[in-house]
């Protein structure tokens, strides 16, 4: 395990876990602890929060690249330096906060961040940034780029992070594989493959413990075989649903192609228990080419269903909650995508997914 | 040696000595990823640039190269491998390139997880430490934050690994989970910065994490293991989709309302807004119009936060307040996506007992997962293969209505007799 073992090394490593957090709050936040009593949304990207006490504090929040340098994260402690008394957060979603008790320091804030390049905004009901993920960049086993994909959508999508002008709180993400780092969305980009592995047979042999991929495969498409006397698997290509999970455990099953990965859309994805319970996301369109520098095919589809969301959408309704309202065949009719035979469920539970019920839509 | 980096490498890269950069730059053209500093939003590869030029890290030239290359190819080229530091066997995720005989300087480009403070509260002076110690080891390229939680520092050569994690660890900093083990966990905004927690996230979440130090750094278990601490129900943290192990506050009393609030927001936003924007949308209609107000049946409520999200002022949760743990949550691989489920309705989470308590429980937990799941079987695909009843049985729980959305609906099962 100790590949690294350094007979000259002086530090005996404190299994500390995680940086402890107390240091970092606010004394303001260390007064009002827990002790909360509401909040408010001045203006787009700032919180104004209240204490039982009668303190306030202010959040200013921020849009990242989230793939950062150590140049853009100092140019950030500087504005906390500047005006939060050197604290600051960051959201799960990638954004940056500032937080001051004073209320003066909001206005200046916010045009040194917007000169920086900075936008402010994300909070309340608008499409906050993206959950993405590596890509690559970064991943062992991407089909396209996540960083490039979030920044050409937040491009497009940059005055509906600025303003507040949605329905309720967007939340998107980006995933690289189907394997979904980037988790249940209102709406998700996530990458679909439409052709199964191709097997690199001299690299398998070389590499692959043989029962891993052969265990990992959700549908027994995997079987033992010999190739030029030497033992791999072969994949039956009728069974195989082009999942990709074979692929993670096993980098001779090559699953990943220029042409035959593609991007598919899904919808509806909620996390919050707040009205529905917390709901899966349902694909609505696939086979979007992966087309890189700048996607235009996927951030095309993204903002048609936005466009018609804004329109739509009632006080309150997630994305998911408005299609509930709407119904599948007008949520269609409205973004100009097309249903097919491949978006009707065929895995475990696909049942589920059938309209069980004489409910019908016109 | 690193002066005369950039003008070699233009040589022996092509450069077309177009736009007079030629022998003042240090990067090689990067023509496809350049599209990518048009637009409003922050440009990650802006950022790249600016770092590249100023530190002139032949790692960060290697990896935008790389990086163009898959622009153009539209494929990956990163492969795993291990490695690691004195005494743990993760949190070091490890990047070969798979072309370093075309780029030679993107050779090693590995990631440090590390273990951010609970609820992604920082100080400059703690960032700024990271910084200069990831400038002085590593590329100087970094996440905040990664979909496991961790800050990912991006970007080191395996040699300089053990000092940058010694001089990380020297400033309270530790690697964060891989593998099959206790993962990094992820805290909302908290007691610290929310009206809404129900309880002490963020101290929590360091207790947890510190109880299972050991099996993070040194995994050993089926699969992978997440604990997600949301303050309350509106999950921030998405605990309930991306996690194991579920920690969501909630209460179990009354709504605390304050009427005088109340009163004003119905002034401001009319009788209409109380109907069509609260009380029509409350999931089990616990809230009924009541001599112009509001009523709410606290016997009908789930605790979903609708009604205090769209009034933070008139309400606020109860105040016998604790958490619900539910467990399950996964994404894709392999079964499909998995939502976590109902396991523990509440329990206190106030004092240190409540927190030792608690993490009693989940060691149960872990222990029953380890003997009974298979090899790369999170917990709630073994539950769902076993069976709850089977789980709670081997755990000690109780049965509770709330474990299930309804009581079964076919015959098929063995009764007592
Ligand atoms: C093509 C035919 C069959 C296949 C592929 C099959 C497959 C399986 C599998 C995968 C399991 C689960 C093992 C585990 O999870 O550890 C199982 C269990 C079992 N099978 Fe089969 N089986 C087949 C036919 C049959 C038949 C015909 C019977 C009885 C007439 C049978 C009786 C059982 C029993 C009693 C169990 C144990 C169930 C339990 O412990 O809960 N199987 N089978
Ligand atoms: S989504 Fe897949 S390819 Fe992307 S970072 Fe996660 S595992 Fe890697
Ligand atoms: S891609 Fe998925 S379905 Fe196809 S062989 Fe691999 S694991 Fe099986
Ligand atoms: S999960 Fe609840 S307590 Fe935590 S930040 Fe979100 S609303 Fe606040
Ligand atoms: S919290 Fe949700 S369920 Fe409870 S009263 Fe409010 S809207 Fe209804």
């Amino acid at each position: 395990m100790n590949i690294m073992s350094s007979p000259e090394r002086t530090w005996k490593t404190i299994e500390s876990g995680p940086h402890t957090y107390k240091e970092a709050l606010h004394p303001v936040v260390i007064n009002n602890y827990g002790k909360w009593k509401y909040h408010e949304i001045p203006r787009p990207g700032v919180l104004k929060h209240v204490g039982e006490s009668g303190d306030t504090l202010f959040t200013v929040r921020a849009g990242t690249p989230r793939q950062d340098t150590v140049d853009m994260v100092r140019q950030l402690c500087d504005i906390a330096d500047r005006y939060c008394d050197g604290h600051l957060r960051f959201t799960v979603r990638n954004n940056v906060e500032f937080l001051t008790p004073n209320g003066e320091n909001v206005e200046p804030m916010i045009r040194d961040l917007e000169a920086m390049g900075f936008p402010v905004g994300g909070a309340g009901n608008c499409v906050s940034s993206v959950s993405h993920t590596q890509g690559w960049l970064h991943c062992d086993i991407p089909a396209t780029d996540a960083s490039g994909v979030v920044k050409s959508m937040m491009d497009t999508l940059y005055n509906e992070f600025k303003h507040m002008e949605m329905p309720n709180k967007v939340r998107l993400s980006t995933s690289c594989c189907s394997i979904n780092c980037g988790g249940q969305a209102d709406i998700a980009v996530v990458v679909k493959h439409t052709r199964p592995p191709r097997i690199n047979h001299d690299h398998l042999s070389m590499i692959c413990e043989l029962p891993k991929a052969v265990a990992r495969c959700p549908v027994a498409a995997i079987r033992p075989t010999v190739v030029n006397g030497k033992r791999s698997l072969m994949v039956d290509e009728a069974k195989c649903i082009c999942c990709g999970a074979c692929f993670g455990a096993c980098p001779a099953m090559e699953i990943n192609h220029p042409e035959h990965s593609k991007f598919a859309i899904w919808v509806g994805g909620k996390n919050s228990n707040a009205r529905s319970k917390p709901s899966t996301m349902s694909i609505v369109a696939h086979n979007l080419p992966n087309n890189p520098p700048r996607w235009p095919e996927v951030t095309d589809a993204v903002g048609r269903i936005l466009t018609a969301y804004k329109a739509g959408g009632r006080p309150w309704e997630r994305v998911g909650e408005w299609i509930n309202r709407i119904g599948w065949k007008r949520f269609f009719e409205e973004t100009g995508l097309t249903f097919d035979e491949d978006m009707i469920d065929s895995y475990r539970h696909a049942r589920t997914t059938f309209n069980q019920s004489a409910h019908v839509r016109f | 040696m690193e002066e005369n980096k950039g003008a070699s490498a233009c040589g022996s890269h092509g450069c077309s000595h177009s736009n007079g950069g030629c022998g003042e730059k240090f990067l090689n053209p990067t023509p496809m990823l350049d599209e990518l500093e048009k637009g409003p939003w922050p440009s990650f590869v802006s950022g790249f640039k600016t770092l590249a030029e100023r530190t002139k890290k032949p790692m960060l030239r290697g990896v935008m190269d790389q990086l163009e290359y898959s622009y153009n190819t539209k494929m990956g080229y990163w492969k795993g491998g291990l490695v690691t530091v004195d005494g743990y066997g993760a949190g070091v995720i490890t990047r070969y390139s798979m072309i370093k005989d075309k780029i030679p300087e993107a050779a090693e480009f590995h990631t440090m997880r590390i273990q951010p403070p609970p609820g992604l509260h920082y100080n400059t002076a703690m960032l700024r430490e990271l910084c200069d110690i990831w400038e002085e080891y590593g590329s100087g390229m970094l996440t905040l934050h990664g979909q496991t939680g961790d800050i990912m520092l991006q970007g080191i050569d395996e040699a300089n690994v053990q000092e940058c994690f010694d001089k990380l660890n020297e400033k309270g900093w530790d690697l964060g989970g891989a593998g099959a083990g206790m993962r990094t966990a992820v805290s909302c905004a908290g007691p610290a910065r929310c009206e809404q927690a129900c309880y002490d996230n963020l101290e929590l979440h360091l207790h947890a994490l510190r109880h299972f130090v050991g099996q993070l750094h040194r995994p050993e278990w089926n699969y992978k293991i997440k604990f997600k601490f949301s303050g309350c129900p509106n999950d921030c943290t998405n605990a309930i989709m991306r996690s194991d192990l579920a920690v969501i506050g909630t209460w179990k009393d009354a709504i605390q309302v304050d009427e005088v609030a109340v009163k004003e927001w119905i002034e401001e936003k009319g009788v209409d807004a109380l109907v069509n924007q609260v009380i029509n949308l409350c999931p089990t209609r616990a809230i009924s119009l009541e001599d112009g107000g509001m009523k709410i049946d606290t016997r009908d409520c789930v605790r979903c936060m609708h009604c205090l999200n769209a009034m933070p002022k008139a309400l606020s949760p109860g105040k016998e307040r604790g958490i619900s743990l539910l467990m399950g949550g996964k994404n894709t691989l392999k079964v499909g996506v998995n939502m976590g489920s109902l396991i523990i309705p509440f329990m206190k989470m106030e004092t240190e007992e409540d927190r030792e308590k608690f993490m009693e429980l989940v060691e149960e937990i872990i222990d029953w997962w380890d003997d009974n799941g298979l090899d790369h079987e999170r917990i709630g695909e073994t539950i769902e293969r076993v069976g709850l009843r089977q789980f709670l049985d081997g755990v000690g729980l109780d049965v509770d209505i709330n474990q299930v959305s309804r009581p079964r609906d076919n015959p098929y099962f063995k009764a007592k007799y």
